[in-house]
């Protein structure tokens, strides 16, 4: 079955069919990021049994989590890298492809993580804070919220 | 790979005879898929980021997920790990069936391929089992005790209860908190959940995020055996390349690609 938006010169992914030896390269690459993502997956996991998000019995903050949360994004986005660049072979496309993928992705998401994570922090301040303590949160959030229909009805009332 | 990054002029290259990136109509369409798939992920893993930064209070991952089959609890993420193990494994066998492919290797394709759809097996079985035990809940669920809600454990006669951020309290004070208590609950659905009582979004964002993306696993098995039979049948070497086996590849590794970004905002952070 020729199709000819299949095969066009030399340079499509399709006559890309390798020999023995060139096999032997891409195999060792292969296991090579199989063995970083197994790795980093193990620290991961190990860093996420000792280090807890928590500290102490009265559930204070840790103050070393904030950066092992952001720890734990950059090493995702390592694997994830890894995982496109060389598993899907994106690395080895043309630069304008590589382009076209990536670049409108990245621009939409970090703009929709950029408007979600401002919303919902203002949210949060309006929401909770009052509250000092988490262990009061949920007399407070009742508190907050009686006192709210307290005054509505005062409102109404007068 | 070979020839991928040659040099051809600019008026060559887009003159219109032929991709200007050089891949197939096929390829190049299952990325176009594979980046609006991603966004739907992006969308449902941002708003689900929008609910837990907006609440006051989000349950640990490593206290919600901390049972093992056959041998119990108190083995935090442990099981979440195997889980991505196994997709990372399966990710690689798919990779070494491209490579094959590209060696025009029948039985090197078969052989891999295979082993990706009993790993793809292995994960979704998995999942299932992770479904149940969310759904089914604690030994003795979560209580409503005077300091608000706590799951309820018990390390041999002793009662110990969590409420969460770490903090817990154990012997008569437990004892008289849950004498006192006023409701409880167990097990998770969509409406209520004992990790959360305070915010049952958080069962609904685990149902559906982590229910999406199995389902995308589950299509991807079938794409895999689909194309499975295909090589087996011979209908590759007919055709003289097996691309087919390449753009099912960029499906699957998308699949293990969500994965590790579930993973870690469910699990890790």
């Amino acid at each position: 079955m020729e199709r000819d938006d299949l095969i066009h010169d030399h340079n499509y992914s399709l006559s890309a069919n390798h020999d023995e030896a060139h096999g032997v390269a891409i195999r060792k690459t292969i296991w090579r990021v199989t063995i970083i993502l197994s790795l980093i997956t193990l620290v991961e996991v190990l860093i996420g049994a000792l280090i807890k998000q928590y500290t102490g019995d009265q559930g204070a903050d840790n103050s070393l989590w904030p950066y092992v949360k952001v720890g734990f994004i950059v090493l995702t986005i390592v694997k994830a890298a890894f995982i496109v660049l060389v598993f899907m072979h994106l690395g080895d496309e043309r630069k304008n492809f590589k382009m076209v993928i990536l670049v409108p992705y990245i621009l939409f998401i970090v703009y929709l993580i950029f408007i979600c994570l401002a919303e919902s922090s203002y949210w949060n301040h309006i929401l909770h804070d009052n509250e000092s303590n988490a262990v009061e949160t949920e007399s407070a959030l009742n508190e907050f919220s009686l006192h709210g229909k307290h005054a509505n009805a005062m409102t109404l009332h007068i | 790979m070979a020839g991928h990054s040659e040099n051809i002029s600019r008026s060559e290259l887009w003159g219109g005879d032929g991709s200007p990136f050089r891949i197939s109509y096929g390829k190049q369409w299952m990325w176009m898929f594979l980046v609006s798939d991603a966004l739907t992920f992006g969308g449902l893993l941002t708003a689900y980021g929008f609910a837990r930064h907006q609440a006051a209070d989000w349950p640990i991952g490593e206290e919600t997920f901390n049972a093992m089959p056959f041998i119990g609890s108190g083995y935090p993420l442990f099981y979440v790990a195997l889980m991505t193990f196994i997709l990372i494994v399966s990710s690689v066998t798919m990779v070494l069936a491209v490579e094959a492919a590209h060696r025009l290797d029948k039985k090197g394709v078969v052989k891999w391929l295979l082993l990706t759809v009993v790993g793809g097996l292995f994960f979704v079985g998995s999942q299932a089992w992770e479904w149940y035990h969310f759904i089914h809940g604690t030994h003795f669920g979560s209580i409503l005790t005077s300091d608000g809600w706590a799951v309820l454990e018990y390390a041999g006669s002793e009662p110990i209860l969590q409420f969460g951020r770490g903090v817990s309290i154990t012997g008569a004070e437990a004892q008289a908190l849950i004498d006192s208590s006023t409701a409880s609950m167990q097990g998770a659905n969509l409406i209520e959940n004992e990790y959360a009582p305070m915010v049952p979004q958080y069962a609904d964002f685990f149902f559906f995020i982590t229910g999406f993306h199995g389902f995308h696993v589950f299509s991807g098995v079938v794409f895999n055996l689909i194309i499975l039979i295909n090589v087996v049948r011979g209908v590759y070497d007919k055709r003289g390349h097996y691309e087919m086996v390449e753009k099912v590849g960029l499906y699957w590794h998308f699949v293990d690609l969500v994965w590790v970004f579930v993973f870690t905002f469910f699990y890790l952070v």
